[in-house]
Parts: C-alpha cells; sequence; structure tokens
C-alpha cells in the first residue's frame, strides 16, 4: 500500500491540477527552483553542523554524552543517541536537520536511531525561532504560557517518535 | 546568537573530550570529513527536494490549500473559540493551518502572522489564550509529508525513504495534542 503514495500523490496532485486549468509543468518547475533556493539556504548550516557534530564524533564526546543521559532515556525507550538532536530541535532547524541526517547517515537510514531521527525531525518544529518570530511581529510581551505549552508538544514530539519507530517499524 | 554559543562550545566540548580520551589525532580529518559529507548530502538531497517543492507548488495553484482550509473551519472553530466568530481571523487561520499541512512552511508563515496580529489587537502586549493557542499550532509540526526528512533518507540510500509516514503522522497528531490540552490547562491556571 505504501508504495503507492508517492507515485499515487504525483498522478493525483497533477491531474487534479490539469482538471483545475493549473499549468502543472510551469508549476513544477517554479517548484523545483524553489527546492533549490532552500537547498542553498540550508546548505551552509549543513557544512558547519556537519563539520562540528563529526568533531563531537571523533573525539568522544557524543558517546560520553549519551552514556551520561542513557538510564533515563532507556526508562523512556528512547535512543540515547539522539541526545543531540533534541537538545538543538527546538533552536535551530538547519542545526537539526544537520545534527539529524549525521544520525541518520552513521546509524543507516532503516535502523531504529535513523528512523527516530526522522520521525523527530518530521514531526516536531523549531519552537523557539517560530515563537520569537510571532511574538516579534506582534510585539508581544508577556507570552504567558505560549512556551511552556510549546516544549510540552515538543517532548510529547520526542517521546512518541521513539514509540511509534518501534511499534510500527520492526 | 543562540547558535553562536551552541557551536562554539561543540568545537570546545570536541577539543577537550578528545584531549581527555585521547582522540586527538582524529579530530581534524572528522572536520574535513564532516564538512565534505555536508555538501554529499546537499547533493543527494537536490532532487527530492525540488521534486516535492513543485508537487507542493501545483497543490497551491490548483486550490487543493483552500479546500483543505474549508474542512479544518469547523475543528478550528473548537480551538479558538474566542474568535469562532470573527470571519476574517478564522478564514486566514485555516489557510495558515492548511498551509502547514501541506508543508508549504513559505505560505504558512506570512498567513500565521497576519492571524497573530488580528488576535493580539485585542489585548495589546499580551499574548491571550487563542494567540498561545495559535503559537502552540505553529510550534509543533503538523506537515503531512516530511520533504526533507526524506530527502535526507533517500540521500543516505534508503529505499524506502517514506515509510516512516505512518510514525510521523501519529507522532504529530499525539505532539499536538499535547500542546493543545498543555495550552487549554495553563489557560485555567494562568490567569496573569
Amino acid at each position: 500500500m505504501l508504495e503507492l503514495v508517492v507515485p499515487g500523490i504525483l498522478a493525483g496532485v497533477a491531474c487534479y491540477g490539469m482538471a483545475k486549468g493549473v499549468d502543472v509543468y510551469d508549476a513544477l518547475l517554479v517548484g523545483a527552483g524553489k527546492g533549490l533556493e532552500i537547498l542553498l539556504k540550508i546548505l551552509p548550516a549543513l557544512v558547519t553542523l556537519l563539520t562540528v557534530v563529526a568533531m563531537l564524533r571523533a573525539s568522544g564526546g557524543l558517546e560520553v554524552l549519551a552514556d551520561v543521559l542513557a538510564p533515563v532515556l532507556g526508562w523512556l525507550g528512547i535512543p540515547p543517541e539522539t541526545v543531540g538532536l533534541m537538545l538543538v530541535r527546538p533552536i535551530s532547524g538547519s542545526a537539526a536537520l544537520g545534527v539529524g541526517s549525521e544520525l541518520i547517515s552513521t546509524y543507516g537510514p532503516d535502523s531504529t536511531i535513523g528512523r527516530t531521527a526522522a520521525v523527530m525531525l518530521g514531526s516536531t518544529e523549531t519552537t523557539f525561532y517560530t515563537i520569537a518570530v510571532y511574538f516579534g511581529a506582534t510585539g508581544i510581551r508577556k507570552s504567558r504560557y505560549a512556551v511552556p505549552a510549546a516544549l510540552c508538544a515538543d517532548a510529547a514530539g520526542f517521546f512518541f517518535a521513539a514509540l511509534t519507530v518501534r511499534l510500527f517499524m520492526k | 546568537m543562540a547558535m553562536t554559543v551552541i557551536w562554539t562550545g561543540m568545537t570546545v566540548g570536541a577539543l577537550v573530550f578528545s584531549l581527555a580520551l585521547g582522540n586527538q589525532a582524529e579530530l581534524a580529518p572528522a572536520a574535513l570529513d564532516g564538512a565534505s559529507s555536508a555538501v554529499q548530502l546537499g547533493i543527494s538531497m537536490a532532487g527530492v527536494l525540488c521534486l516535492w517543492m513543485g508537487v507542493m507548488e501545483v497543490m497551491q495553484r490548483s486550490g487543493l490549500a483552500e479546500k483543505l482550509a474549508r474542512l479544518l473551519k469547523p475543528v478550528l472553530g473548537r480551538l479558538f473559540p474566542d474568535f469562532a466568530s470573527d470571519k476574517g481571523t478564522m478564514d486566514t487561520l485555516a489557510a495558515n493551518v492548511s498551509a502547514n499541512l501541506l508543508g508549504l512552511g513559505n505560505a504558512a508563515t506570512p498567513l500565521g502572522l497576519e492571524t497573530a496580529r488580528r488576535m493580539s489587537r485585542r489585548t495589546p502586549g499580551v499574548a491571550g489564550d487563542s494567540l498561545c493557542m495559535l503559537v502552540v499550532c505553529n510550534t509543533a509540526s503538523i506537515q503531512l509529508i516530511p520533504t526533507t526528512v526524506a530527502a535526507v533518507r533517500m540521500a543516505a540510500g534508503c529505499e524506502a525513504p517514506f515509510d516512516i509516514l505512518p510514525a510521523v503522522w501519529v507522532t504529530s497528531a499525539l505532539s499536538v495534542s499535547v500542546g493543545i490540552l498543555a495550552a487549554k490547562g495553563f489557560a485555567r491556571v494562568w490567569k496573569e
């Protein structure tokens, strides 16, 4: 079933667009151009972050950090290797992508760690950045409970990412 | 600035750990490898990223985003009772949420900010309950197709980069629900 999702979306969206009189091919080209722009925007961050994460890994520091947090995270069912990802996820989207893609390529995209990292990346957002943009644009000084509530959502996302990977993907 | 502190801290940390653990010889090659692997990753991500951004563009132009927005309105009225009768605000809100669902980040942010501006007019300077809820909904990712992550997995040699979709959907739904419940809970006790 799942292997039909991608071709299904491609064909379905194209047919729907054509039926609505959209110049589908032109839209695809414009969108692909936007994709390149995104890539150019995240590439500098990928370079800086992958450099420093590779250094941390080579230094043995990441393992020490993972070992320290392993008991707590293990109890929650979260692979301790993902600790770096969880720390940067709310702060910077491109940093999280860098750290996450390093996990995915180091442990393999179909490993439990790689999958958990992928689900974490796909189901959480750059919380602090978003909050800064929204409250900055509206001149809000008293943010009340927005930050703690948003962080609850992030924490739940990390926990359930590990849980769903364990349950859904063997 | 936050990233400046983090990056510097990580570099110094790597240096300190490598000295303490005797791994200092591996540090320099790792740094160079890391930098070049980032460019390789970028190149292998490019195809999937461009393709999906194209599909998103078709969705947007063909009005799929608007259609989704209409479906969402009844649910949103419940989450934002203070603004349920304010048609202008509900319109931009529904458009914001549907753009988020489709992964149209560039379209979602301006719509969300317009919604936030309308909501903040009632209580200038202070985030009301609805504005807090809006922020929570926008900080919890509700994207249906996580394009960038799929591109990363693809680049790492994954044959079915979208096989994480069910896990992503369930996780997103639960995480957003926890955020909404937390916001509703805080709204009762956090009066000031």
